[in-house]
C-alpha cells in the first residue's frame, strides 16, 4: 500500500493532442469505454494503491471534471483528511493561467506543502492502462530513485511531446530525450506520464526551477539533470492505450472489443466511474447486437455491430451502427446507416441519414450536433 | 426552536416474503434482486425522496444482514442527511423489556421514539414489497385538504382478485365507512395499498391503544385502522391509478420484471423525470458478442452474452456462455450459464452456476409452473431440473 503517498493529476497537460474531443472539456473528462473518463483510470490506479489523497490540477474548461468528480465519493475520496482536492489555475503576479507543467507545479506547492506524505505520484490524465502504482511507488523506495519515471516498450509514437528513455541494467536513466527524431525506430522507452517524486525532493526541485528562470520541467529539469539525479525508469508491460489523437483514440476504443484487453483492464472490477442511476439498457424486439459494448441506459431497435455504446443511447428501427462510438446521449432516428463514426455526447442524427468515414479518419460528430 | 419534519416514512420491511421460497433464504423480501440492477426496497426509497420525504425509518426483522449493507448510509438514494436520511430500526433491548416486532402496528409502536424525534405532523407508513412509482406528497395533499385522521391509499383491482386485498368501501366524497380485509363477498374493488398517512398525535394515540388491548394481534388492517373507524375517525381513501405490483410470489416477480420490457413497457424504470434510485453495480459496460443474440430483453452492466437471450431480465455480470439459451427467464447478478445450457421459464438467483449442457424448466407453453434456482448453488453438467422445481442445493441430476 502506498499509504505515504499523495497522488496529482494534470487534466489538460496533453490536451493538444486531441483538439476534437478536449476543445470543450479537459483531456481527462474525455469518455472512453461506455461509461468511463480517462480520469477514471488514473484516479482508480491510485485509490486502488491506497491512496487517498489526490490533487487535480486543472487549467481550463474544467466544468465538465468537476460536474463528473462532483464530492469524489464514488472513487471513495470523499474524505476528511485529503480526498479530491481540485487545484484550479492560480496565480498573483501574471493574469494568465499557467502554460506548462512547471508552471502549473509553481502553482500548486501550497498543497505539496501542506501535505504530509512521503511521495508525489505525478500523473497525466491521458492513459488508459491498469497501473500498479503500489508497485511502482514500492521501486521508487527500494533504488533509492529522487524520480521514478513509468515508460513503455513501443514500436510507434504519435504525440505532440513525448519522452524517451535509456535506462542502464539497473533501472537508471542516465540519457532522456525529448521529441527526438524516431525513423523507425524499434523498441521505444517511452515515458508514459506517471512519474513518482519525493514530496520535499519535488518541492526543492520547483524553488530551483522559480530562482533559476526555469520554463520547461522536461528540458530544463528531467533533461539537463539527468546525469546528477537519481531517476530510475519502471518499466510497464500491461496494456496500455494512450490517447494522443483522435484517431488513436478509435482505434483503442475499438481495442475494448477484445476480452482479452477487456478482462485485464476490468477484469477486477475496480475501474470507479461516477454513477448516474440510469436504467438497465434495453434490447427491443427485433434488435440485433454482435461484438458490441453497449453501456446503461440505452435502448436498442436496430442493428448494432463492433461498436461502443456510451450511456443513454438511442438507436432507432431500422438503423445499421457499424464499427462506431456514439458516447453518452447520442440519438439515432430511423433507418440510419453508420459507420467508423464518433459522435461526441447528446448528438442527434436524424432518419435516413448515411454517415461514414474509416478506420484512419473516423466521422467526428461534435458535441450537441444534430444532423 | 425544535427542528421537525412536516412528515416521517416508516418502512415495514421485516416480512420474511415466504412465497418468494428459495430467493428469501438468507435475505428480507425488500432485498430481492428487480429488474437486471434494483432491489424491491430502491422503489419505496425513491419515492420518497422524489416526493420530498427525506426521512425514513426501515423496520427489519428477518435476515436484515443483506438489506442493511445494502441500504448503508442512504447515500445512492440522496438519503444520507445531517437532519434525517434512512435509519435502520431493528428490535432492540429496553430496560423494561425487549421483544420482536409482533406485528405491523407493534414495530411502529417500538419506534415510537424515533418518530418523535422529528417532531412531524405526518407519519407515512409503507410497505417493502411493491413495485410502483407514486408521488406520496400528492397523498399527503389529500390528506390534508380532506383534514382527515388517516387517509390510505387504495388502486381499483379486479372484483374476481378482491379477496386477497384489504377492501376499502366508500362514500362519494371518498370517505371510508367500512375496512374488510380480505373479505369472501366482496363489495367494491378498491383495495388497500399498504399505504397509510396518519396525523401523527392520532397514530400514537391509537398506537397506544393498541399496545394495551390484549386481545390485539397489533396489525395495522386486523386492527389498528378498524379501531380508528369504529371510533369515528376521519379515514379517507387515496385513489391510486398507475402501475402497482405486489411481488411476494414467484408468479408475480416474474412477471413484474417481464412488464419492464419492450419499446412502450407496462412498467418504466427508465422515466427521467422519476429516477429509480439503486447502489450501481462495478462493472463495464454488457458485451455481446458475435455469436450473442439478444431479443427483447433487459441486459445489465457486466453481462457477457455469447449465447442467445429472448424475453428475458439479466442483472449484472451474468455470463451467458456460447450455445447457451435463456427465454423468458429472470436471471440474478453473478451466474454463469454455461456451454449448451437451457434456462427457460426461470428465476434464478445471484452466484448459480449452471453446467453445461444442463436444462433448466420447460418452455413456457408447456412449463407446469416457474423453476426457481437459489443463490449461491451449482447445477451439473447435463442435469435436467423438472419445470416447476424449487431448488436450493447444488443440483446433480435426477
Amino acid at each position: 500500500m502506498a499509504r505515504s503517498a499523495v497522488g496529482v493529476i494534470f487534466t489538460n497537460i496533453q490536451d493538444k493532442n486531441i483538439p476534437e474531443l478536449s476543445s470543450r472539456r479537459t483531456m481527462a473528462s474525455i469518455p472512453f469505454a461506455g461509461r468511463y473518463r480517462l480520469i477514471d483510470f488514473a484516479l482508480s490506479n491510485l485509490v486502488n494503491a491506497g491512496i487517498t489523497t489526490v490533487g487535480i490540477v486543472t487549467q481550463k474548461n474544467y466544468q465538465s471534471l468537476i460536474d463528473h468528480l462532483g464530492s469524489g465519493k464514488d472513487w471513495d475520496l470523499a474524505r476528511k483528511d485529503g480526498g479530491i482536492i481540485l487545484l484550479p489555475p492560480y496565480s498573483n503576479e501574471t493574469d494568465a493561467p499557467y502554460k506548462n507543467r512547471l508552471e502549473a507545479l509553481m502553482g500548486i506547492t501550497g498543497f505539496l506543502q501542506r501535505r504530509t506524505e512521503d511521495y508525489v505520484v505525478l500523473y497525466d490524465g491521458d492513459g488508459v492502462s491498469r497501473l500498479d502504482i503500489a508497485d511502482v511507488v514500492r521501486y521508487h523506495e527500494e533504488t533509492h530513485a529522487d524520480i521514478t519515471l513509468v515508460y513503455r516498450k513501443t514500436d510507434s509514437v504519435e504525440s505532440h511531446y513525448y519522452i524517451t528513455l535509456d535506462p542502464d541494467d539497473t533501472g537508471r536513466i542516465n540519457s532522456l530525450q525529448i521529441n527526438p527524431k524516431l525513423d523507425n525506430k524499434k523498441d521505444i522507452n517511452l515515458y508514459i506520464n506517471v512519474m513518482v517524486v519525493q514530496r520535499e525532493y519535488l518541492m526543492g526541485l520547483i524553488q530551483n526551477a522559480v530562482q533559476s528562470g526555469f520554463s520547461s520541467f522536461g528540458r530544463d529539469i528531467l533533461a539537463k539533470h539527468v546525469g546528477s539525479m537519481r531517476i530510475f525508469g519502471y518499466r510497464f508491460d500491461g496494456y496500455y492505450a494512450g490517447i494522443t489523437s483522435l484517431s488513436r483514440y478509435f482505434k483503442y476504443s475499438m481495442e475494448m472489443l477484445d476480452k482479452d484487453i477487456r478482462d485485464e483492464l476490468f477484469g477486477a472490477r475496480d475501474i470507479y466511474t461516477k454513477v448516474r442511476d440510469s436504467a438497465p439498457s434495453k434490447y427491443i424486439a427485433g434488435a440485433v447486437v454482435k461484438n458490441s459494448l453497449i453501456s446503461d441506459g440505452c435502448i436498442i431497435e436496430g442493428t448494432v455491430e463492433n461498436s461502443i455504446l456510451f450511456r443513454g443511447v438511442k438507436v432507432g428501427k431500422g438503423s445499421v451502427i457499424r464499427n462506431s462510438v456514439l458516447m453518452q446521449e447520442t440519438v439515432i432516428g430511423s433507418s440510419v446507416q453508420m459507420d467508423c463514426v464518433i459522435t461526441d455526447k447528446n448528438v442527434v442524427i436524424r432518419d435516413r441519414r448515411h454517415l461514414s468515414g474509416c478506420e484512419e479518419l473516423p466521422y467526428f460528430i461534435a458535441k450537441g450536433k444534430m444532423l | 426552536m425544535q427542528r421537525k419534519k412536516e412528515c416521517v416514512a416508516m418502512l415495514l420491511a421485516g416480512g420474511q416474503g415466504s412465497r418468494l421460497y428459495a430467493l428469501t433464504n438468507n435475505i428480507a423480501k425488500p432485498a430481492v434482486a428487480f429488474g437486471a440492477k434494483y432491489r424491491i426496497i430502491d422503489f419505496p426509497l425513491s419515492n420518497c425522496i422524489n416526493s420530498g420525504i427525506d426521512t425514513v425509518g426501515v423496520l427489519t426483522q428477518y435476515e436484515p444482514l443483506e438489506l442493511n449493507e445494502y441500504i448503508g448510509n442512504g447515500q445512492p438514494w440522496d438519503l444520507d442527511r445531517t437532519f434525517g436520511g434512512v435509519h435502520i430500526l431493528s428490535p432492540y433491548q429496553a430496560k423494561k423489556k425487549s421483544s420482536w416486532y409482533e406485528g405491523t402496528a407493534n414495530a411502529i409502536f417500538q419506534n415510537m421514539g424515533f418518530m418523535k424525534k422529528y417532531n412531524p405532523d405526518y407519519v407515512l407508513i409503507l410497505s417493502g414489497d411493491h413495485i410502483y412509482k407514486m408521488n406520496y406528497a400528492k397523498m399527503l395533499q389529500a390528506h390534508i385538504s380532506t383534514g382527515a385522521d388517516c387517509t390510505i391509499a387504495a388502486i381499483e383491482v379486479p372484483l374476481s382478485e378482491a379477496s386477497r386485498f384489504g377492501i376499502l368501501n366508500i362514500n362519494p366524497d371518498g370517505s371510508i365507512y367500512q375496512f374488510e380485509e380480505k373479505p369472501k363477498a366482496p363489495k367494491s374493488n378498491l383495495a388497500s395499498m399498504g399505504i397509510y398517512i396518519f396525523t401523527a398525535e392520532k397514530l400514537y394515540k391509537y398506537l397506544q391503544e393498541d399496545d394495551n388491548d390484549p386481545n390485539s394481534s397489533k396489525d395495522f388492517g386486523k386492527d389498528v385502522l378498524p379501531a380508528m373507524l369504529n371510533a369515528g375517525e376521519k379515514m379517507y381513501s387515496y385513489l391510486f391509478e398507475g402501475y402497482w405490483k405486489d411481488v411476494g410470489t414467484i408468479p408475480a416477480l416474474w412477471e413484474s420484471n417481464m412488464d419492464l420490457l419492450g419499446a412502450d413497457p407496462l412498467f418504466d424504470v427508465a422515466d427521467p423525470s422519476w429516477k429509480i434510485h439503486s447502489r450501481n453495480p462495478l462493472a463495464p459496460p454488457e458485451y455481446i458478442s458475435e455469436t450473442g443474440e439478444v431479443d427483447n430483453s433487459m441486459i445489465a452492466l457486466g453481462c457477457e452474452i455469447y449465447g442467445q437471450v429472448t424475453n428475458s431480465v439479466l442483472s449484472s455480470n451474468v455470463i451467458v456462455e456460447e450455445g447457451a439459451v435463456v427465454e423468458d427467464s429472470v436471471i440474478m447478478s453473478g451466474t454463469v450459464i454455461k456451454k449448451g445450457a437451457k434456462v427457460l421459464y426461470s428465476v434464478i438467483d445471484e452466484n448459480v452456476i449452471v453446467g453445461e449442457g444442463a436444462v433448466i424448466g420447460e418452455n413456457k407453453e408447456n412449463a407446469k409452473g416457474i423453476t426457481v434456482l437459489g443463490r449461491n448453488m451449482h447445477v451439473s453438467a447435463d442435469a435436467v431440473v423438472e419445470s416447476g422445481k424449487i431448488i436450493d442445493k447444488d443440483y446433480k441430476g435426477e
